[in-house]
Formats: C-alpha cells, sequence, structure tokens
C-alpha cells in the first residue's frame, strides 16, 4: 500500500511554491503605513509565531505517528495494546491551547482598546474628522470642519490622526483602507468612528469589502496623505473652485451608480446625516431591478424618494422640481 | 386567475437571455423527460413508490439524503467553478457580476444546507440506530418527513436560477440588501422560504435523534459506552434544536419583510439591520459546529477502526464536544467584531471564540494518540481520516488569528476568511463525509467502492483543494476581499488566482473520480463480502452487509465501549438459536410524508412569487395533510418468525470465510 509520505511531501511542497508565485508583489497588511496597521501587524505577527509552533508541533507528531505505526508486512501480527487514554497527557495538552489562548488574548484585549483611540505618538495633534457616507457605489467625504465634500477620494494630511465618522445611506458596507488599519461597517442611521493615521504623504486604495450588490466589485477610493501645507492649498483650491453641493445633486449621487472622482464645496451635513437615528430614508428599489420575475415593492411614509420615472422626464425637460414633494414626513420616531 | 395569482408578467417568470441559463433549462427539461420516460418504459413507477418514496425505513431515507447530497454537491461545484472561472484572469467577461452574485449566494447555501446537511443527516440515518442497536429511530414517519421537506426546500430553491431569478444577497443574506428596498426581484424569496421549509425538516430530525439515541440504545449500552459517533449526533442534535428555531424565526421575519411589507430589518420604518445580522449568526455560528460535530465523529469511528486500537481518551472526547458545543452558542459576534459594538463586547467574543481552540486541540491530539502504538492501515477512509489532520489544522490556527477581534479588522470579508472557512469546512466536512461514505458503503449496498479509484478521488481532491485554497490566504493578505466578481491587472492578484483557479479543476477531476466509483462499484464490485469486511469495532457491523430491514434479528447485549470488538474478542458468538426468534414490530412505509412535503413546496412556491391567495389555499392542504396524519392509526406490522429465519440463514452461511477486504 502507498505511504503516506508521499502525501506529506506534495503538501508540503505546495507551500513554497506559493510563496514564489505570490512574491512577485506585496502583502499589504504587512507593509502598515500607519500606527494602526502596525499594532495590528504587531498582533498578526505574534499570533504568527503561536500558531506556527502549533502546526509544526501537530504536523511533526503527526509525521512521526503515522510513519513508525503505519501497517508494515513484518508488524501483520502485532496487535495494539488496550489504552484507554493518559490522564497525564490529556492534562498536558489542555493545559498547553488554555496557555496559548492567555498568551493571545492579552495583547488582543490591548489592541482592540487602543485602536479606538487616538494612537500613540499623536495624541498631541489635534484629530481632523472626516465624515464618510457609503452609497451604492459609491463613498462620499465630507469634511465639515473645512466645509468640502468630495466623493470616491479622500486627501487627508500626514501625521495628523483622523477622526472618519462612518455611516451609509444605504445597504451595510465596509471602510477598508488596509495600509492604514481595519475596517469597520457603515450602517445607515448608525455611526461607527475610525481612527486612522498616515505617518508620511502617500497614496493609498481603500475599498469596501462588505457584498452590497452589482457595483461592489468596483467600489474603491483612494486615500492620499499630504503634507499639511498641501492639504491646507488643496482645501483653499477647491472652496474656490469646486461646484456648490446642492440638496438636488446630493440626492442624485445616492442613485446606485458608479462615480469618478468629485468635488463640491459644501456638505450633505446641512441637510441630513445619515448617522442619525431619525435621519431620511434615501429610497430607489425601482432602480435595483435585474432580471427575472419581480416582488411587489411597499411604499413607505417616512421613505423619501429620489426621483420617480415622472421626476426623470421633467429633469431632462430643465424644471425639475426633484424632491420637493417628495421628502415626505420625517419617521415619526415613534418605533 | 388574475386573483389568484396576481398580474403575471410569465415571461418574467422563466430566465431567458444568458446562454449559460437557458442551457441549463434545457438540460433540465431533457433530464426531468428522460427520467420519467425511463420509469414508464422499464415500468418503475409502482416500485419507486413502493420502496423509496413512501419508505421509512432510516437506511432508504439515509441512502436518499446521500444521493441528494452528491446531486446537490454537484450542483454547489459547478457554482464553484464558474466561480473559480470567472476569476481565472482579471478583468474576466465569462460571468457579469449580477451573474457572479447569484453563484456565489447559491454555492453558499448549497453547499452548507444541501450538502453537507443532507450527507452527514443521510450518513446518521444509516449508522446511528444500527450503532446503538435499534430497529429504526424513534418516530420514522415523521423522519420521511424530515427527508421530504429538506428535498423539497433544496429542489425549490434550485429551481430558482431557472425559474424567477435566483438570491442573489449572499448566502448570510444581509439586510437592508436582502430586503425589497435593495432587492426587489423575488430571488430572496426563495431564500426565505425554501430554507424555511428545508430547516423546519432538520429541526425535526434533531428531535428525532434526541430521542432515538436517549431512549433507544441496546441493553447495557450507557451513555458512556456508546459510540463516538453517537455521541457527536446526540449533541450536534441538541444544537440543531436549540439553534434552529432561531433562524426560523428570522427567516419567518424576512419573509414577512419581504413579501408582506413589515419593517423587522428594513431600514426604512424603524426597523434594524443589524438584528438579521445577530440573528443569522446566532444560527449560522451554531450551524458549523452542526455539521462539524458529525464529522468528528465519523473520523473517530474510522481512525480508531484502521488503527486497531480503542479511541484515546474517550471521556474527554465527549467532555470537549459537549464543551464545543456550549461554546459554539456563545461566539456569534466574532461574525461582525467589525460592526463596531464597542471594545468590551470584541474583547469578551475574542475570547470565548479563542476558547474553542482548548476543546478542539484535545481532540486533535486524543486522535493523533489513538494512532500512537497502533496498526495504522490506508484504506481509502483512513487516507480522508489522515488527511484531515493537518488540513484541519491549517483551518484552526487561521481560525485562532481570525478570531483576535483587532487582527480580525484586518483580515474580514477577505479571502483569508474564505480560505479559513474552507479549511476548515472541506477537511472537516468533507473529508469527514468521504471517509464514512468509503467506511459505511457496503453497509448500504453490500458492496465496498473501490478502492483504487478511491484513491485517485483522493489524491486529486486533496491535492486540487490545498492549490485552490492555500493561495486565498495570500490573496486576502494582499488586500483581496470575497465576492468581488473580478479584479483589475494592477491589483497583482493575478498568478494567485490563477493558481486557485487550476486547482478547483483538480479538485473537480477528485469528484468526478468519486461519482465514477460509485457508478463503476454498483456495476463491477464484489458482492461477496463479509458482514464485517473492515474488521470493525461499533454494532453496526454485527448484523448483515446490506443490512435487512429490521436491522438486527436480536439485539445483542453490550457490555463495554467497542462492543463489537470485545464479541469477537471474547469469541462471542453472533448465532443464534431458533427458539430466541421473536416476531419484529416494524412500522409501515406511508405516502403520507411525501404527499404533505409536496403540498408544502407548491405552497412554498406561491409563496415565493407573492401569489398569497393560492399559496393561502395550498396551506389549506397542509392543514388537512395534519388532520389526516392525526386519524392515521396504522401502527405498524410484525415481521414473521419465518421470514427472519430465512433472512438470518441467508447471509449467516454466506458470510462463513468469505474474504476480508483487510488484514
Amino acid at each position: 500500500m502507498k505511504s503516506k509520505k508521499g502525501f506529506l511531501i506534495s503538501f508540503m511542497a505546495l507551500i513554497p511554491m506559493l510563496f514564489l508565485s505570490g512574491c512577485d508583489t506585496h502583502m499589504v497588511v504587512f507593509e502598515p503605513k500607519g500606527p494602526a496597521a502596525r499594532e495590528i501587524l504587531g498582533l498578526i505577527n505574534w499570533s504568527l509565531v503561536l500558531m506556527l509552533l502549533v502546526v509544526v508541533v501537530v504536523f511533526g507528531l503527526f509525521g512521526y505517528i503515522i510513519w513508525k505505526y503505519r501497517d508494515r508486512p513484518e508488524r501483520k501480527d502485532y496487535e495494539p495494546p488496550e489504552e484507554h487514554g493518559s490522564t497525564a497527557l490529556e492534562i498536558t495538552w489542555t493545559v498547553i491551547p488554555i496557555l496559548i489562548v492567555i498568551a493571545l488574548t492579552i495583547p488582543t484585549v490591548k489592541s482592540i482598546y487602543n485602536l479606538e483611540k487616538v494612537p500613540k505618538g499623536y495624541e498631541n495633534k489635534k484629530p481632523i474628522t472626516i465624515n464618510v457616507t457609503s452609497a451604492d457605489w459609491k463613498w462620499i467625504f465630507s469634511y465639515p470642519e473645512q466645509g468640502i465634500e468630495t466623493v470616491n477620494y479622500v486627501n487627508i494630511p500626514a501625521g495628523t490622526p483622523v477622526k472618519f465618522k462612518l455611516t451609509s445611506a444605504g445597504t451595510m458596507q465596509s471602510f477598508w483602507v488596509p495600509a492604514l488599519g481595519g475596517q469597520k461597517y457603515t450602517m445607515n442611521k448608525m455611526e461607527t468612528q475610525l481612527y486612522l493615521t498616515a505617518d508620511k504623504p502617500g497614496e493609498f486604495l481603500g475599498r469596501n469589502t462588505n457584498f452590497n450588490g452589482r457595483g461592489y466589485a468596483d467600489m474603491e477610493f483612494t486615500v492620499e496623505a499630504q503634507s499639511p501645507q498641501k492639504f491646507k492649498k488643496w482645501i483653499e483650491e477647491v472652496k474656490n473652485t469646486a461646484p456648490k453641493l446642492t440638496e438636488k445633486k446630493y440626492e442624485s449621487l445616492l442613485d446606485p451608480t458608479h462615480l469618478g472622482r468629485l468635488t463640491f464645496n459644501g456638505t450633505h451635513l446641512a441637510w441630513v446625516d445619515h448617522g442619525k437615528m431619525d435621519s431620511k430614508t434615501y429610497l430607489n428599489p425601482e432602480k435595483y431591478r435585474v432580471h427575472g420575475y419581480q416582488g411587489q415593492i411597499f411604499k413607505d411614509e417616512d421613505t423619501s424618494k429620489n426621483k420617480n420615472k415622472k421626476d426623470e422626464a421633467m429633469n431632462m425637460d430643465g424644471h425639475s422640481m426633484d424632491g420637493m414633494d417628495m421628502k415626505g414626513e420625517k419617521d415619526g420616531g415613534g418605533h | 386567475m388574475d386573483i389568484l395569482l396576481g398580474s403575471i408578467q410569465w415571461n418574467e417568470i422563466l430566465m431567458g437571455g444568458d446562454p449559460l441559463i437557458v442551457g441549463s433549462q434545457i438540460a433540465i427539461g431533457l433530464t426531468m423527460l428522460g427520467i420519467l420516460a425511463g420509469l414508464t418504459f422499464f415500468k418503475k413507477w409502482s416500485w419507486l413508490w413502493r420502496e423509496w418514496l413512501t419508505t421509512v425505513d432510516h437506511k432508504r431515507i439515509g441512502i436518499m439524503y446521500i444521493l441528494a447530497g452528491v446531486l446537490m454537491f454537484f450542483r454547489g461545484g459547478m457554482d464553484g467553478i464558474l466561480m473559480k472561472v470567472q476569476t481565472l484572469t482579471p478583468e474576466e467577461k465569462f460571468l457579469n457580476a449580477q451573474h457572479y452574485n447569484e453563484i456565489f449566494t447559491t454555492h453558499g447555501v448549497i453547499m452548507i444546507l444541501f450538502m453537507a446537511m443532507p450527507f452527514l443527516i443521510g450518513l446518521m440515518n444509516v449508522v446511528i440506530p444500527l450503532q446503538i442497536g435499534a430497529r429504526d429511530v424513534a418516530f420514522p414517519q415523521l423522519n420521511a418527513l424530515s427527508f421530504w421537506l429538506f428535498f423539497v426546500g433544496a429542489m425549490l430553491f434550485n429551481i430558482s436560477f431557472v425559474i424567477g431569478g435566483s438570491p442573489d444577497a449572499g448566502w448570510t443574506a444581509y439586510f437592508p440588501l436582502a430586503g425589497k428596498e435593495f432587492s426587489p426581484g423575488i430571488g430572496n424569496n426563495y431564500y426565505a422560504v425554501a430554507i424555511q421549509i428545508a430547516g423546519i425538516g432538520t429541526l425535526m430530525t434533531g428531535i428525532n435523534f434526541i430521542v432515538t439515541i436517549l431512549k433507544m440504545r441496546a441493553k447495557g449500552m450507557t451513555l458512556l459506552k456508546m459510540p463516538m459517533f453517537s455521541w457527536t449526533s446526540l449533541i450536534t442534535s441538541i444544537i440543531i434544536v436549540a439553534a434552529f428555531p432561531i433562524f426560523t424565526v428570522a427567516l419567518a421575519l424576512m419573509t414577512f419583510d419581504r413579501i408582506f411589507g413589515t419593517h423587522f430589518f428594513t431600514i426604512s420604518g424603524g426597523g434594524m439591520d443589524m438584528m438579521w445580522v445577530n440573528l443569522f449568526w446566532l444560527w449560522g455560528h451554531p450551524e458549523v459546529y452542526i455539521v462539524v460535530l458529525p464529522a468528528f465523529g465519523m473520523f473517530s469511528e474510522v481512525i480508531a477502526t484502521f488503527s486497531r486500537k480503542s479511541l484515546f481518551g474517550y471521556k474527554s472526547m465527549v467532555g470537549s464536544i459537549v464543551g464545543i458545543a456550549f461554546l459554539s452558542m456563545l461566539v456569534w459576534v466574532h461574525h461582525f467584531f467589525t460592526m463596531g459594538a464597542g471594545p468590551a463586547v470584541n474583547s469578551i467574543f475574542s475570547i470565548t471564540t479563542m476558547m474553542i481552540a482548548i476543546p478542539t486541540g484535545v481532540k486533535m491530539f486524543n486522535w493523533l494518540f489513538t494512532m500512537r502504538k497502533g496498526r495504522i492501515q490506508f484504506t481509502t477512509a483512513m487516507l480522508w481520516a489522515l488527511a484531515f489532520v493537518p488540513n484541519f489544522v491549517i483551518g484552526g490556527v487561521t481560525g485562532v488569528m481570525l478570531a483576535m477581534g483587532a487582527a480580525d479588522y484586518q483580515y474580514h470579508n477577505t479571502l483569508f476568511l474564505v480560505a479559513h472557512f474552507h479549511y476548515v469546512l472541506i477537511p472537516g466536512v468533507v473529508f469527514a463525509v468521504f471517509a464514512g461514505l468509503y467506511y459505511w458503503w457496503p453497509k448500504m449496498f453490500g458492496h465496498m467502492l473501490n478502492e483504487k479509484l478511491g484513491k485517485i478521488h483522493f489524491w486529486f481532491f486533496v491535492i486540487g483543494f490545498n492549490l485552490t485554497f492555500m493561495p486565498m490566504f495570500f490573496l486576502g493578505l494582499k488586500g483581496a476581499v470575497r465576492r468581488s466578481y473580478t479584479f483589475s491587472v494592477e491589483s497583482g492578484f493575478a498568478p494567485l488566482f490563477l493558481v486557485s483557479g487550476i486547482g478547483a479543476f483538480i479538485l473537480a477531476i477528485g469528484f468526478g473520480a468519486f461519482c465514477y466509483n460509485i457508478y463503476w462499484s454498483a456495476r463491477y464490485a464484489d458482492r461477496n463480502i463479509s458482514n464485517d469486511p473492515w474488521d470493525a469495532r461499533t454494532l453496526e457491523w454485527a448484523t448483515a452487509t446490506p443490512v435487512q430491514h429490521y436491522n438486527f434479528a436480536k439485539v445483542p447485549e453490550v457490555k463495554s465501549l467497542d462492543a463489537f470488538w470485545h464479541m469477537k474478542k471474547n469469541k462471542v458468538s453472533l448465532d443464534i438459536s431458533e427458539d430466541e426468534l421473536e416476531e419484529i414490530h416494524m412500522p409501515s412505509n406511508s405516502g403520507q410524508p411525501i404527499i404533505m412535503a409536496s403540498i408544502i413546496g407548491v405552497a412554498g412556491f406561491f409563496l415565493v412569487f407573492e401569489w398569497k391567495i393560492a399559496a393561502l389555499i395550498a396551506a389549506v392542504g397542509i392543514l388537512v395533510g395534519l388532520i389526516v396524519r392525526s386519524f392515521d392509526y396504522n401502527d405498524g406490522y410484525h415481521v414473521h418468525i419465518d421470514e427472519i429465519k430465512k433472512t438470518e440463514s441467508k447471509w449467516r452461511k454466506v458470510t462463513k470465510g468469505v474474504n476480508n477486504n483487510v488484514g
């Protein structure tokens, strides 16, 4: 009978092969560009050491046992002993995992708490706040202090902690800039917070990781960390050149579409903050129809439907009355 | 008609356009016609009805579960292959986003609920009553209803892609995406209704097996003399009863939201989408253990048999499954550490999750030490059990890494996570199912599966599996996210995705070898085998192969763990004298389960299409079915002594001096 060794060898051979095939590019999680990502990487590395230890011990024991005790012609008459267990051994392999779990728990809990705060070394810097609103399928960034809004890109000053206030205009998404730190969900009528800091100027990719329909794959944005001077200049420039964000324009942004980069003067926070429990709901169920049999769509009183077909027609004539009678009533709050 | 079915756009009911879908429609249509014509031509209708569709025999129900599992493995596997083809190269145009979304959704649902579950429940059905020395499960007719509900649910779910549209919000169906606000098509109605029907069947199975195992064990078999597979099945059944009702309620609320316009999980009208996520994982995490614990039991049986030793640390094994079951209900938040529940919540759930590694580690070492000092025979069944150890360890250690809340912020929703759960579920469940099938196949069919083909199956499958999923760990760390239908050239993901895609094809060849093995062995395998071809340890091998419908002429008395092994050691003869025989009371076949399940399926179909009045009328049929059942006074029949004598002497004579395949 074919030995188990062949299996082991082929199995082990896979691992370096995979490393080779992957070595032409980088693993973003292992190349942190900010304190939050660094904190997490420290934790990951620590877990890798302990887990590698577990793997080595189990694989070693496994290989040794199946090699040594395999059925061979000369062992044909060997009758294995009756053996029901061993208290000492069983206690050993209960206690060792407990110790490993403790060794992992302490730094994990520490990191979980650290990540909720302004990172160490940046405490004396005044953080800036950016509101992130995810919609299908774009990212909207509002700078409440500076009074500007961008779509699908966000510029931040390097070396300054940024407090991202996350929410969603509709489906649930997850805001992730792996080079700078871990992710957090954005949810409608709910606000989550995430501190991210870039050590140095640079450009980083961010994206949604939580599936939210057809346009999910392309829901990416760029984060550019700029020197504070450059950041200041950019803000000035936007204030002087960018078009003003109107409520009508904003509602059209919330349509399920892909957009490129956009820049606006003013923020939508002036009329809606999707993070508030009693904020208006913007829905476009008609625009989510795909192939197949269509079910009934329910109309809700608290819903502000962006546009229906009639409004679209009016838009084309350039006499838009969009949104005027559509805002509906606010959620009564009696829920 | 309009009142009954609403205003119907017939052209929207049958999906059209996509050549893949139209091709499938034609293929399904032709297959159905072929089956119907074949049954009619060979005059097999009454045989099918009498022997299979109305059966309440746990072994036949188990076999039907397993066949359904093979079928669903094929369907879910096709979905997986399509996904892999789509991501073989960057910016591939094979599938569009919508089609890809539907495919990964059905892949997830089918693989967990309609592949893993029926395989495991099927093997439980075949083996558990035999292993505890019972003649059937506690409620045979309920068992048949469980199966038919599962089957109807699975079929209803499977027709979605040709009739009306597939669900497309992921197997987790997170709100608000899965609600009408963002998915107005009926695809997700299929999710809500089909899984509900199958889930009710599963819940009844759970109850059935708890009662069977607690009340119907052979004389002398105390709980701590029970084989490990029986133990894990008992604990699994308990988890089913604890966890499935949560999903039942969540799916019912989803149905209300989607079909009747309520606001449980919507974002408008004061709904709470996070509540769905919590309810889903309150069921979803225990579900992982529902599928993995019976698998652990099967590995325990296979490893003990082919090491020719009793299980090392039996009591700590039992303790650790109870521990895992307990912890399984306390870890659900680790599926969404990134929801921002706060550091205290995340810390607590990180700790409870990591604690699962402790009992699992205990089990791992117990298996290793079962083999130590043994004489390890590399049968195909044993190869699956052996391959499980290193592969599952990789799944386990990456699971611990994911359990660390802060680190999870970087892994969450990436392919690292996808690789992890495939490394848990494929070695943990699929390998176990294969081990179990190769091991218990003779019990079901009276012949073995071919060992040589089995080894081809094994090597292709295991190597293909590692090639497919190992690269995904690295892809995840590079920032590749799950459920994305494509990736750019600049991302640098291409080489690893290519390796992964090639691996999937090797995996598929392995599965193909398995299907061919079933066919080959059914036609050519030796029927002249002993009732105990593996020289095994537990009671299911103490009776005929394949098992006679009443299981045991006389139920053996159990004196120790590994009862059959000790009977063989102590030369206790299996022979029974004729005056020991008594008439055996057996349950009668019944057509009620399949009829009842079909009516529920029809009602479900109408509900999916939101034809409420038609659904209501069909629901009356369900009520009628329940009433008819309440007035059913048939309490079975007795197997005559002459028949027992004839059956028993037949297999006992044959068994003398037949080839043992091992040893």
